[in-house]
């Protein structure tokens, strides 16, 4: 649904760089921590954290039973009820609370599964490359252009009542190949580099360089990767949820939206039954794409945000980096009033 | 000596702004006289590309020009700093006043577009009035004097060698009749048959055509052999500037005499090969003194404390030439 | 020619994978759903019919494994998708064709649109870096995190009703008869306009994003510094030189993201019960009809292989390195 956009694949290090001296030794030591110190990053960090917490204590603090009836039928955002209620009078606020628990699962869980998959098909077919590669890209290939989310539909509703756990399965088996490709290429250029290769004429297994020469160089990859998965199985299992596939017993945020589509919420203006369900998907999806930003800049410095392409000066200038144009800061004392420092078309006679 | 065509005036270029900022290029003063081909030689890092960069306001992010001027004087009207024009006013001269051969000739060249499309769109920017069969003609032409057939017009850059990639960017740089062409390491990524090759076919066209050349390497010996006069460079600043049998046979800075000795000659008496002990200075954390003193044999008492100034050396043939060592005091500064 | 060839033979491949997949799938099934399905029309099927649905289901009792795929295969090549239960008795293949024209008319114009403006927003982002284009990134990471139908809904609340301009439902009026006239075709777009917004806000950002990140990429490069040192004019070097190397992965990347988007294309029918394919998914999905189910999977699959070798050619368009071997 989302499309993934990691930048990563794109960007194999050290291409077409001119040989300008780079201006940064003295900031190796900074770049361990940049990641944490990454707003973005932080951010959706902290969100996240907020969501998992959810997950493991929100079945204890609902104040009600999701889905307990009452005689509050399709009632607004109250004090008794935060949310509202639904047509039964289930509390909606209770809905989101428990249902958070199985989208956290559903979304962890098939991300681990199409990650370790991704890992394991696209590092292979990158390092041994020929045949292996060959019918490895195309299985890959494959799976990625077969439409996924019609797929999952037909999968899982020939599986009568499927639990979380079947659907995690089916999310994680059929959306593991966007990543086995950025993974498959990433290890093509890893492969050539001289550190690889020292190992291999020096004799080391196979699996040895794997896990402690190639592994060790993807960890931004496969996080990154694993987040972006873990975003598709949410929206991929609430979609599911949507259409009413879906474990009978159970609730998430799709189930809580089948309902209100189901019972003409919009006909009866009753917003509260679809809103916050969307805002908790769109704010979890939010900070997992937030993350992602981060890792992503944290391995190609060139996106790194634009706060630093404008500069202030000593004098209090600001001066606007910019490719092409190298920004030029006369040591002389004259006060200038345009942001861009040589601005007038003027030539000086020379000395 | 001729009159100059290009003077670098206390040229001062960093990487960065504030307390962190590096300082690449650092008080350069050069200048490029009409017709001369100027060698400018230094390890990696000692601010030869940045300085050639610099000069002409392409250095990326986050390069900076600090100070300084570069005065252009133009074959007519009168003299102006270029590093003052406006965008529209540097796009003007850049290409037509002064061209530049890059040194990755596999990327130079973009990969979507024909050759043709390439050299003619110079012609489209910089005379638009001309028409586009006489466009045509002029990249055929071009295309001729660098010793590539004109039905290689249409190719792409990736049909093309490496060798004729570089001469493709050779006829595109004086596609304009520029009267600065700067080569930064231009053949470095090819191999010493064609480096000769190309660089022979170069001087032949200097000749021919008049303008002059910067020319940047870290291959001394190639500099001994095209060039007129040689800068050499080192921390970013010029360390010692000579005619080019001057340097080769009697190299005054330490400096220069370590890179003389890292190359073997190939004319010429043998000489013993040596190279510099101890590796490029760090330009975040620059000695102090003369920044060559740490990997110097024969620093003594004043290198670690004072910077030494680019002057005329107290040698008997001291005229035409200066250096930045304390072994050598200036007599008059250059600047 | 060589690359087209492989091309072509990838997507071969992809389209057996496919139908074989779609063979195996209902083997799955417990129980005979053929035989509940004779039980409720009782006398309504003919023999033929049934034969086939046994072929579909794999419930044939006399026949191998390897004899029910290659019965399979020759009522795919005479067209032949077996009965839709929920449109008794119409054959799927007819089902299909009713609801195929509106999704391709929705959704391959909207992805287009869509896939052309973000791209050319990604060029302005990505070339002017701290400019306003900035600010709309947090913007479209919001949006991106929605699923498109939840967008829908919104949309539908908020701007459609019954005094509003934008219908809440159906892909033309109800008093209408699906006609090339001057009434049905404005009706027809009008129905169209909402989700093909909400279809446009929720998939634009992921090109407006990627295509920025390319530009940044590209911006380095050194064949832009040439055409810098080129003198060539500020548009030029961006659109000819950084934009024109920048649409590539892009090129592939639409390509590859196709059957995300279709995907998410299909829930947007179902929340403005749009007649397409998605619709008739979800109306299947409902009757467990499960031939027309496949039915859909299988021409959906098809659509995107074609929307891809489009988009094959599009890049051998536009990468002159591919064109030849070398």
């Amino acid at each position: 649904m989302t499309i993934p956009t990691s930048s990563i694949e794109q960007v194999i290090p050290g291409q077409g760089a001119m040989a300008q001296p780079s201006a940064k030794p003295a900031k190796a030591k900074r770049q361990r921590f940049l990641f944490v110190r990454n707003t973005k990053a932080a951010t959706g960090l902290v969100v996240l954290g907020v969501y998992v917490l959810l997950a493991i204590i929100g079945p204890w603090i609902a104040p009600y039973d999701p889905s307990g009836r009452s005689n509050d039928l399709v009632q607004g955002p109250s004090a008794a009820h935060w949310f509202g209620t639904t047509h039964l009078g289930q509390d909606i606020f209770s809905q989101i609370l428990v249902g958070t628990r199985s989208v956290m699962y559903v979304g962890f869980l098939a991300g681990l599964i199409a990650t370790t998959l991704s890992v394991l098909i696209g590092v292979t077919a990158g390092y041994l490359g020929g045949k292996t590669d060959d019918s490895l890209s195309a299985l890959t290939n494959v799976i990625l252009v077969i439409p996924a989310i019609p797929l999952m539909i037909i999968i899982t509703s020939v599986l009568n009542n499927a639990s979380d756990t079947l659907i995690a399965v089916v999310i994680g088996l059929t959306s593991w190949s966007w990543n086995a490709r950025v993974l498959r290429a990433q290890t093509l250029s890893l492969r050539r580099r001289d550190f690889v290769e020292a190992s291999r004429a020096s004799g080391e297994t196979t699996w040895r360089i794997v896990i402690f020469e190639l592994l060790p160089n993807l960890t931004a990859v496969i996080a990154s990767g694993l987040v972006g998965t873990v975003i598709y199985a949410v929206l991929s299992e609430i979609t599911l949820a949507f259409i009413g596939i879906t474990s009978n017993d159970g609730w998430n945020w799709g189930t809580i939206l089948f309902w209100a589509q189901g019972q003409q919420a919009l006909g009866q203006h009753a917003w509260w039954w679809f809103v916050p369900a969307g805002l908790a998907i769109a704010c979890l999806g939010t900070a997992l794409s937030l993350i992602n930003f981060g890792i992503d800049e944290f391995v190609s410095p060139r996106l790194r945000s634009a706060g630093k392409t404008k500069l202030k000066t000593a004098a209090g200038h600001t001066v606007r980096m910019r490719i092409g144009f190298t920004p030029v800061l006369e040591n002389s004392a004259a006060p200038h009033t345009h942001a861009r420092v040589i601005s007038t078309p003027v030539m000086r006679e020379a000395k | 000596m001729a009159e100059p065509v290009l003077e670098i005036r206390n040229l001062n270029v960093d990487y960065g702004l504030g307390d962190r900022a590096v300082h690449a290029v650092r008080d350069v003063n050069l200048t490029l006289h009409r017709g001369e081909v100027l060698g400018l030689a230094g390890e990696s890092g000692s601010g030869k590309s940045t300085l050639a960069y610099g000069l002409t306001r392409l250095l990326a992010p986050p390069g900076v020009i600090t100070g300084g001027q570069v005065i252009y004087h133009p074959a007519q009207g009168s003299s102006y700093d270029v590093l003052a024009l406006s965008d529209n006013g540097l796009r003007e001269w850049r290409w037509a006043e002064t061209a530049i051969v890059f040194q990755g000739a596999m990327n130079s060249l973009n990969p979507v577009h024909k050759i043709s499309t390439q050299l003619m769109d110079v012609l489209k920017a910089h005379e638009p009035n001309m028409s586009a069969h006489s466009r045509a003609a002029r990249a055929r032409e071009m295309l001729k004097l660098v010793g590539i057939s004109a039905d290689r017009m249409d190719a792409y850059p990736h049909q093309l060698s490496g060798g004729m990639r570089q001469r493709v960017m050779i006829g595109m740089a004086l596609i304009l009749q520029p009267q600065v062409v700067i080569m930064d390491e231009p053949t470095t990524a090819l191999d010493v048959v064609m480096q000769r090759q190309i660089l022979g076919q170069l001087i032949e066209l200097r000749e021919r055509l008049g303008f002059s050349v910067i020319f940047i390497t870290h291959d001394l010996s190639l500099l001994v052999e095209f060039s007129n006069r040689i800068a050499i460079m080192y921390g970013g600043r010029i360390v010692e500037e000579a005619p080019a049998n001057t340097i080769y046979r009697d190299a005054l800075h330490p400096y220069s005499k370590g890179l003389l000795s890292s190359f073997p000659a190939l004319r010429g008496p043998r000489r013993e090969l040596t190279g510099i002990p101890g590796s490029p200075p760090d330009l975040a954390g620059m000695p102090a003194g003369c920044s060559f003193h740490p990997r110097c044999p024969k620093a003594f008492e004043p290198c670690g404390s004072a910077i030494p100034v680019l002057g005329r050396p107290d040698t008997p043939d001291g005229a035409g030439r200066s250096v930045a060592c304390w072994l050598h005091p200036a007599e008059q500064p250059v600047g | 020619m060589k690359y087209f060839l492989q091309r072509i033979g990838f997507y071969v491949f992809t389209a057996w994978a496919a139908i074989t997949l779609n063979f195996f799938i209902p083997r799955m099934v417990p129980g005979d759903p053929v035989q509940s399905l004779i039980a409720k029309y009782k006398g309504q099927l003919s023999t033929d019919a049934m034969q086939s649905l046994y072929i579909l289901f794999g419930l044939d009792q006399h026949k191998s494994m390897w004899a029910e795929y290659v019965d399979y295969w020759k009522q795919i090549f005479h067209g032949d998708l077996g009965l839709s239960f929920t449109f008794f008795p119409a054959p799927v293949s007819q089902v299909i064709s009713q609801a195929l024209p509106w999704t391709l008319l929705l959704v391959g114009i909207t992805t287009i649109i869509s896939f052309l403006l973000g791209t050319s927003l990604g060029v302005v982002a990505g070339w002017r870096r701290g400019s306003w284009t900035d600010g709309l990134l947090p913007v479209t990471t919001f949006f991106s995190s929605v699923p498109y139908f939840w967008l829908g809904i919104i949309a539908i609340y908020l701007l459609a009703g019954p005094d509003s301009f934008f219908p809440s439902s159906g892909g033309f009026d109800s008093g209408l008869v699906p006609a090339w006239d001057q009434y049905f075709i404005p009706s027809a777009i009008q129905h169209s306009l909402l989700p093909a917004l909400t279809i446009l806000i929720s998939s634009v950002s992921g090109w407006i994003l990627s295509m920025r990140n390319m530009m940044v990429t590209v911006a380095s490069e050194d064949y832009i510094t040439v055409a810098h040192a080129k003198g060539l004019s500020e548009r030029r070097v961006a659109l000819s030189y950084a934009a024109r190397n920048a649409l590539l992965p892009n090129v592939s990347g639409f390509a590859l993201s196709l059957g995300f988007i279709v995907g998410g294309t299909l829930l947007v029918e179902i929340v403005f019960s749009y007649p397409g394919l998605g619709f008739t998914l979800l109306q299947a999905l409902g009757a467990r009809d499960y031939p027309l189910m496949q039915g859909i999977f299988l021409i959906i699959t098809i659509a995107v292989l074609v929307a891809n070798l489009l988009a094959d050619i599009a890049y051998l368009l536009l990468d002159p390195r591919t064109r030849k071997d070398g």
